[in-house]
């Protein structure tokens, strides 16, 4: 259970850690779904709570909505009747509610574009980006694990380097990359989405910081695996030390390390929006960007939106893998993970 | 930075000074050494580099490194090295006062959930988790496209988005100690709840805090230089060392040194906060090795 207590320092296994219903000794299905129900209703929480903040925010709303755009009496209109501003709070409410619901984001009035097919249209090089910068940092941090869990020297070594990627801003990262691989060595392009090789320096730039947070949890949980019994009788039949990490250990210390999920997906979609601007690659963080610098509310809040629903879907799903796969999880979970 | 365990609630809390441990650790005393320089290119950047940093010289442009510019000039012929030491005055107080907001308020919401419980606590708890489900620099760029860019609102918009961490654990250390033996002891002499919860639960609930705020701190800096790379913080011509990237970032092709001292001045600072919140928070564990 102590991995579940790293949250303190990335908020990590937010929805690991509180749980709404007071379940107990209830059976399988029955937690599965409150924990379905209790991701629905953090998503729904945020839903509503992006329709108040654009009612709170000082102004009027039509001028929030509208961007950096001229304000002409065509869309104010337009405004007006898509968010129904003429009628009760309460039906502009579900109105909102049940847009969303249909994947209907609304339409940014500073690039006179629907929000969703503009979201649509980006989605595939964040996720080509993030996909790419994931396999780095998963292949960081086995390697470095693996090749260093409790060898003194090589360990403070690879501790080092950790702690220094952790410390290093991605994007200053990528700036690094892009002046020794592209200006000087001109092996990959400064710039775009053409092809493969302009995906390598973001990827790394992306993963890299993040392999190495995840590295240091997979070293301690193989590090604990490998003092356990069973590795002892592994070595006895005569196994070589690498299959024993990698066939026995590793499925030890993969467990703690799933915990972090829920901060790796946040902090993948965070680290692509600054690891796009710098490479210059086209995807949803250079629109979120370019949507907050020009006030361009309803393109921000489908972003947000659209990453919340994200981050809750892979935190919930983790937390039913768990249930499946250590059913001591099933009775003392609740109270441990407090 | 995740890999370290809190200590758990309950446990004896043992408190050695850092500074014992520090003639062991030459680690340490080099991270030590630097948040100091650090701090005095924060409060006092004239004390370290002489030059305007501010001041253009079109004909001085784009000079590489020398003995005159030791980090050479950048673009408009400011010199680079007056530029980083009085950027860090922008960064380091953006993440010290991130930090020290989300610290406040994370500890008031946390000792509220945890001494109120039931519906209280179930309303905090989630509002917690809904702020969470954003990550980090995503909830703090939708706070700017409300309040506009700059350092006030960039520090605002950091500070909320650090709020959960601080508020879980303070939460969870309150839940532990309004329970524990010697509260249940204090409360049978009938003192108010008042001074209960001011002398006797208050002080231990956050008393990791400081460590969650030094650790927190590292991540706060990077945030704050990531957002002010993308134009949301302070605006030019301030120093600061995530915007002088970006501007780096631009001139890369012709002046590498424009862009790579603010960004080892932010990993250094970052390295060496981390240094010390490890070890400070292994000290508060009672283990000896961070």
């Amino acid at each position: 259970m102590e991995s579940r207590q790293t949250s303190a320092l990335s908020p990590a296994p937010a929805l690991v850690a509180s749980r709404p219903f007071k379940l107990r000794r209830n059976g399988l299905p029955v937690q599965i779904a409150s924990r379905i129900g209790s991701g629905l209703l953090v998503l729904w929480a945020a839903v509503t709570l992006s329709f108040v903040s654009v009612h709170l925010a000082p102004g009027d709303i039509v001028s929030l909505l509208i961007g950096e755009q001229l304000r002409t009496p065509e869309i104010e209109a337009a405004i007006r009747a898509e968010w129904g501003l003429d009628e009760p709070v309460l039906w502009q409410y579900l109105r909102y509610l049940t847009r969303i619901l249909h994947g209907d984001f609304g339409r940014s009035y500073l690039l006179q574009t629907d929000v969703s097919q503009l979201v649509l249209s980006q989605i595939v090089p964040t996720l080509k980006l993030t996909a790419a910068a994931l396999f780095v940092a998963i292949l960081f941090a086995v390697t470095s694990a693996v090749l260093t869990a409790g060898r003194r020297i090589p360990r403070s070594i690879a501790g080092a380097l950790e702690l220094t990627l952790v410390s290093t801003p991605s994007f200053w990262l990528g700036i690094l990359l892009l002046y020794l691989f592209s200006f000087t060595l001109k092996l990959f392009p400064v710039s775009g989405d053409r092809s493969f090789s302009a995906l390598v320096l973001p990827a790394l730039a992306l993963g890299l910081p993040l392999g190495a947070v995840v590295g240091q949890v997979l070293r301690q949980g193989l590090e604990r695996a490998l003092e356990e019994p069973f590795a002892l009788t592994v070595r006895s039949w005569g196994t070589s030390g690498l299959v024993l990490r990698l066939r026995h250990g590793l499925r030890h210390a993969a467990l703690p390390a799933v915990t972090l999920t829920g901060w790796l997906v946040g902090s993948l979609l965070s680290g692509a929006v600054i690891t796009e601007s710098v490479f210059g690659r086209p995807g949803l963080g250079r629109v979120t960007v370019e949507a907050v610098l020009g006030h361009d509310m309803p393109v921000v809040l489908a972003v947000a939106i659209l990453s919340a629903f994200t981050y809750v879907m892979l935190s919930t799903l983790v937390d039913i893998l768990y249930l499946l796969l250590d059913p001591r999880l099933r009775d003392e979970g609740r109270e441990a993970a407090r | 930075m995740s890999a370290l365990p809190t200590s758990q609630a309950g446990e004896t809390l043992c408190r050695r000074p850092l500074l014992h441990a520090l003639p062991a650790q030459p680690g340490l005393v080099l991270a030590v050494l630097f948040i100091a320089v650090v701090a005095v290119a924060t409060i006092w950047p004239g004390l370290i580099a002489g030059a305007d940093p501010i001041a253009a010289d079109p004909l001085q442009a784009q000079l590489p490194p020398s003995w005159q510019y030791w980090f050479g000039t950048d673009h408009l012929g400011r010199d680079v090295f007056s530029r980083v030491v009085h950027g860090a005055r922008y960064s380091n107080l953006i993440g010290v006062s991130a930090v020290a907001f989300a610290a406040t308020i994370g500890s008031v919401l946390g000792l509220l959930a945890g001494l109120a419980r039931g519906l209280v606590d179930e309303i905090i708890t989630r509002f917690l988790d809904v702020v969470s489900a954003f990550p980090d620099l995503l909830l703090a760029l939708v706070l700017i496209s409300f309040t506009g860019p700059g350092t006030t609102n960039l520090i605002f918009a950091l500070g909320v988005a650090f709020v959960p961490r601080f508020a879980r654990v303070v939460r969870a250390q309150t839940f532990v100690i309004a329970r524990s033996g010697y509260v249940e002891q204090a409360r049978t002499f009938g003192l108010s709840r008042t001074v209960l919860v001011m002398r006797h639960v208050l002080p231990h609930a956050v008393a990791q805090v400081p460590i969650l705020a030094t650790i927190g701190l590292g991540t706060a800096i990077i945030g704050a230089a990531g957002l002010s790379f993308l134009g949301m913080g302070p605006q030019p011509p301030a120093p600061e060392w995530g915007s002088m990237l970006a501007e780096g970032r631009n001139y890369l092709r012709v002046a590498w040194w424009i862009g790579v001292w603010p960004g080892l001045a932010i990993t250094l600072t970052v390295i060496a906060i981390s240094v010390v919140g490890r070890r400070w928070q292994a000290a508060f564990e009672g283990r000896r090795s961070a």
